[in-house]
């Protein structure tokens, strides 16, 4: 399996999906947070949405996306983005709402106004929190990929570990969860964990070592 | 009552020991528009607390006014009116004649917390507002280079603020609001979290920055010493509800030394007399201004007013 390349040609193609669904879902789940934080309207309209939807697991948006794509990769993506956003989506929230206050006043009283307000005060402030958001967005997408490509013929290590089901091959079923684990194992504790160490000794929220 | 206290402490203050030609005396009406002119500013929070009654302050350009009281006195609140964070619901408060409406790039506000973005080096927390306010790379580094060397933090320009004392910090917040160049400075007590030998230096580093550019500040603090160090004018004010006690003068030679006789002296004077304002209460209601001051005349109107506005506990 390994050897004839399936494996490797299986992981790209999921690494490829998840890619995809995860920038879309973190371009809309960054802005969407921080306009719920500093909009009290969109914040009483949509937080008790997002919350409810948050509690739904992502594979069940499935039925409904295949319903609204049809057997397509823009049905998947759908179950990806729908699966990472709302968390993205209220991690940031959070850190937005959990600014000091006093580094908005200042930004206030020094003129620092609209995009340069969001860009260089709002979203560095925010930065530590999103990250975090950022990082539980990536394992819930990536869970969500493959429940979907379990259930949802379309290549990918979903796919191929129901292949080994089919055709009874447990040890291709377990060298796929081996090859999940360790993909998700290094983005999440490798990427993610510098990324964020970087940013919290930068932000001088944990000591330098 | 209440014009007998006044009168009390003019004579007091007259009369006092360190009042040869009189150090410390009640300020009077200087001519011209000055450029901020606090006009029977009141404030309430919620309509229950009376955080400022009947407030009326001119600072003219280039005057170093502080402004002292024990917590609660309104200070700070009047401070933030002035900043613009914050709608007083009675009076006017104008610089230039142009009447606060919310924060503006003239008057900067200097914070206890030295408020620094922490993501940002010294430098480039000195140099982001002014990119902000359109001036360009160079321009904002060059400005940044010379305000930091100003504070003495030559350097340190690349230091994360996390990295620096609560000292150096505050310097790099007084240097970032320099730098904007604003007409008015206010500051709420930007030294009180410093220690005592720290905050000294301060006292002198900004003595002397002042002395160079003469830019019109507004200080608050809780410590008289601290305001008679520093100011011009102490406009001494009272809690409960906020209101001006008296406006005045310092007539001592600058630089001043924290620990000269006379200053000492008259810190201890006024802080007695800030006692004896808070046993006594509240006044009746008006205008708590000095003696012989025009002001008082006008405010007759406001003096006869009935209580029943002024938020008594049911």
């Amino acid at each position: 399996m390994l050897a004839d390349g399936r494996l490797l040609h299986a992981a790209a193609r999921s690494l490829g999906r998840l890619a995809q669904g995860y920038l879309l879902s973190a371009a809309i789940g960054v802005p969407l947070g921080v306009v719920m934080a500093r909009r009290p309207g969109v914040n009483a309209a949509l937080r008790p949405v997002v919350l409810g939807l948050q509690a739904l697991p992502s594979i069940c948006w499935l039925p409904l996306a295949i319903l609204w794509f049809g057997l397509s990769e823009i049905a998947i993506l759908f179950v990806v983005v729908m699966g990472s956003l709302l968390a993205i989506a209220i991690a940031t929230e959070d850190a937005v709402c959990g600014i000091d206050p006093v580094l908005l006043r200042v930004a206030g009283t020094l003129g620092i106004r609209r995009v340069r307000f969001v860009a260089g005060v709002l979203l560095p402030a925010a930065l530590p929190g999103v990250l975090t958001g950022l990082k539980l967005g990536w394992s819930f997408a990536w869970r969500a990929l493959m429940a979907g490509e379990l259930l949802f013929v379309a290549g990918g290590l979903g796919q191929l570990l129901q292949a080994g089901r089919e055709v009874l091959d447990a040890a291709q079923v377990m060298g796929v969860m081996v090859a999940i684990v360790a993909i998700g194992v290094l983005i999440d504790r490798v990427l993610f964990r510098v990324l964020e160490l970087r940013v919290r000794r930068r932000w001088g929220l944990a000591e330098a070592v | 009552m209440w014009l007998d206290l006044v009168a009390r402490l003019a004579r007091r203050l007259r009369g006092a020991p360190g009042a040869r030609g009189g150090f410390l005396v009640p300020s009077r009406r200087r001519r011209g528009t000055p450029k901020i002119d606090v006009r029977r500013v009141g404030h309430r929070f919620g309509n229950e607390v009376v955080a400022l009654r009947d407030v009326n302050i001119e600072v003219h350009a280039g005057e170093f006014v502080c402004l002292v009281g024990p917590s609660g006195c309104g200070k700070t609140t009047l401070l933030y009116a002035l900043a613009g964070h914050l709608d007083p619901s009675g009076g006017r408060i104008s610089i230039d004649g142009v009447r606060v409406k919310g924060p503006g790039p003239d008057r900067l506000l200097v914070f206890q917390e030295p408020a620094l973005f922490p993501w940002l080096s010294v430098r480039q927390n000195v140099m982001f507002p002014l990119r902000a306010q359109g001036l360009s790379r160079a321009e904002a580094d060059r400005r940044a280079r010379e305000f930091i060397s100003l504070v003495h933090l030559d350097g340190f320009e690349d230091t994360l603020s996390h990295q620096l004392s609560g000292g150096m910090r505050m310097r790099v917040q007084l240097a970032r609001a320099l730098a904007l160049d604003p007409a008015v400075l206010l500051m709420d007590e930007p030294f009180a979290a410093l220690d005592a030998q720290t905050r000294s230096h301060m006292h002198v580093l900004l003595q002397r920055i002042w002395l160079r550019d003469r830019k019109t500040v507004v200080f608050v603090t809780h410590d008289v010493r601290e305001a008679l160090v520093l100011g011009d004018r102490v406009v001494v004010m009272a809690a409960r509800p906020g209101r001006v006690l008296h406006d005045l003068e310092v007539r001592l030679p600058r630089p001043r030394d924290p620990d000269d006789e006379a200053l000492v002296e008259l810190s201890r004077q006024v802080r007695d007399e800030l006692r004896r304002a808070e046993g006594e209460g509240a006044p009746p209601p008006g205008g708590a201004e000095e003696e012989g001051d025009a002001r008082l005349a006008e405010d007759r109107g406001a003096r006869d007013r009935p209580a029943a506005d002024l938020g008594a506990p049911l």
